[in-house]
């Protein structure tokens, strides 16, 4: 049960957003830039990234709406649980490898990143602004996964309900709830 | 030396903010919401919150910037913001605010730390729903903050009384008015609008 009365039938950070619309819209902006709007790193890319924290970071409702919404951007299923699992593995580029390694470190603590890291990630074509973006997507993610589970959230265990959610995320972004209360 | 070409000249995180107004306009909006928007709690406060978590997070310049914000809010009692970092339950503020930093100590170790007991206890001293829920989101935030700014490596020089000059206006004008200051023109103009 949730810690607070929040909404009820809204699962995971809608339920957050639902009950403090004033924080919900910078904290969705955020989201939108970070993952959605074009970038030189694509959205898959980059929900991957938010996948791989929110996993780390153990937060069920998380990693499981933006594995899906990857899963949505890259037509591929298999590449996100490999990239959860073990990215090193994963038929992903090398640039892309560098980068998740970077994001790992920030979900540990930001100082855990090094300048060998960086320029590893550099060596394989990273740009200042991809560095950057890696680093505060990983941030925003010990951000969102804490709100999700320390206020206790509704996660229910249902794919198809993320599978839902994740493909709303990939076509429109954040800007909007991706799940609406259960019409009554 | 940061680990990307940031903006020289600026400390902390105003160095990565400009260098990406994009997501600074949020990051500075939620800032605002949360530290710096009427609430039940004082802006004092949140602010000691924040102080908290940034020091719990070991980021020297998150953990300045706001203990001096909050040490502006507060009469200017430098040493109240110490204590609450050395050892909150000793400090001289409200039992309803130490229950609350116990929360914010146990989002920053991680969301599901945080119990039903912990948050009943609060509740017994008083707290209500949105303030049990800006405590997570306070404390969880400030695990973004602070890992963005160690993360990039920025440039945070050990001058407590910049930091100190600063926090009176931040406390008095919020984050998005003062974010004018570093944010590129044509964004700090859209930033008002």
């Amino acid at each position: 049960m949730p810690h607070i009365a929040l909404p009820p039938d809204l699962p995971g950070i809608s339920a957050g957003f639902a009950f403090r619309p004033e924080t919900a819209k910078p904290m969705r902006e955020l989201a939108h830039i970070l993952l959605f709007e074009s970038n030189s790193l694509t959205s898959g890319e980059r929900e991957l990234i938010a996948t791989y924290v929110s996993t780390l970071n153990d937060c069920y409702f998380c990693a499981a709406s933006h594995g899906a919404a990857a899963a949505c951007h890259l037509d591929n299923d298999a590449t996100v649980k490999q990239v959860q699992t073990s990215f090193s593995q994963a038929p992903i580029s090398a640039k892309l490898k560098h980068l998740l390694t970077i994001a790992g470190k920030v979900q540990q603590g930001g100082k855990n990143v090094t300048a060998e890291d960086v320029a590893a990630a550099r060596a394989e074509g990273a740009t200042d602004l991809e560095i950057h973006d890696t680093v505060l997507i990983a941030a925003a993610f010990c951000m969102y996964n804490r709100y999700v589970d320390g206020l206790g959230t509704w996660q229910p265990r249902d794919e198809s309900m993320y599978a839902q959610m994740g493909a709303h995320l990939a076509r429109e972004g954040y800007k909007t709830p991706s799940l609406r209360p259960a019409a009554t | 030396m940061p680990h990307i070409k940031l903006p020289e000249g600026l400390q902390g995180i105003r160095g990565a903010l400009a260098f990406r107004p994009a997501t600074a306009k949020p990051l500075n909006e939620l800032a605002e919401v949360l530290l710096h928007a009427p609430n039940s709690l004082t802006a004092g406060e949140r602010e000691l919150i924040a102080t908290y978590v940034s020091y719990l997070n070991d980021c020297y310049f998150c953990q300045t910037v706001h203990g001096a914000i909050a040490a502006a809010h507060l009469n200017d009692d430098e040493e109240l913001v110490r204590r609450v970092k050395a050892d909150f339950q000793y400090a001289d503020i409200s039992k309803k605010l130490k229950a609350l930093l116990v929360i914010a100590g146990k989002v920053q170790r991680g969301g599901k730390q945080v119990t039903a007991a912990d948050v009943d206890e609060a509740r017994k001293t008083g707290a209500t729903d949105i303030e049990i829920h800006d405590t997570v989101l306070i404390a969880a935030a400030f695990c973004m903050f602070n890992r963005y700014v160690d993360g990039l490596a920025t440039w945070q020089p050990h001058d407590e009384a910049l930091y100190r000059e600063r926090a009176k206006r931040t406390a008095r004008e919020g984050y998005v008015a003062t974010s004018r200051d570093y944010l590129p023109q044509h964004e700090a103009a859209k930033q008002g609008a």
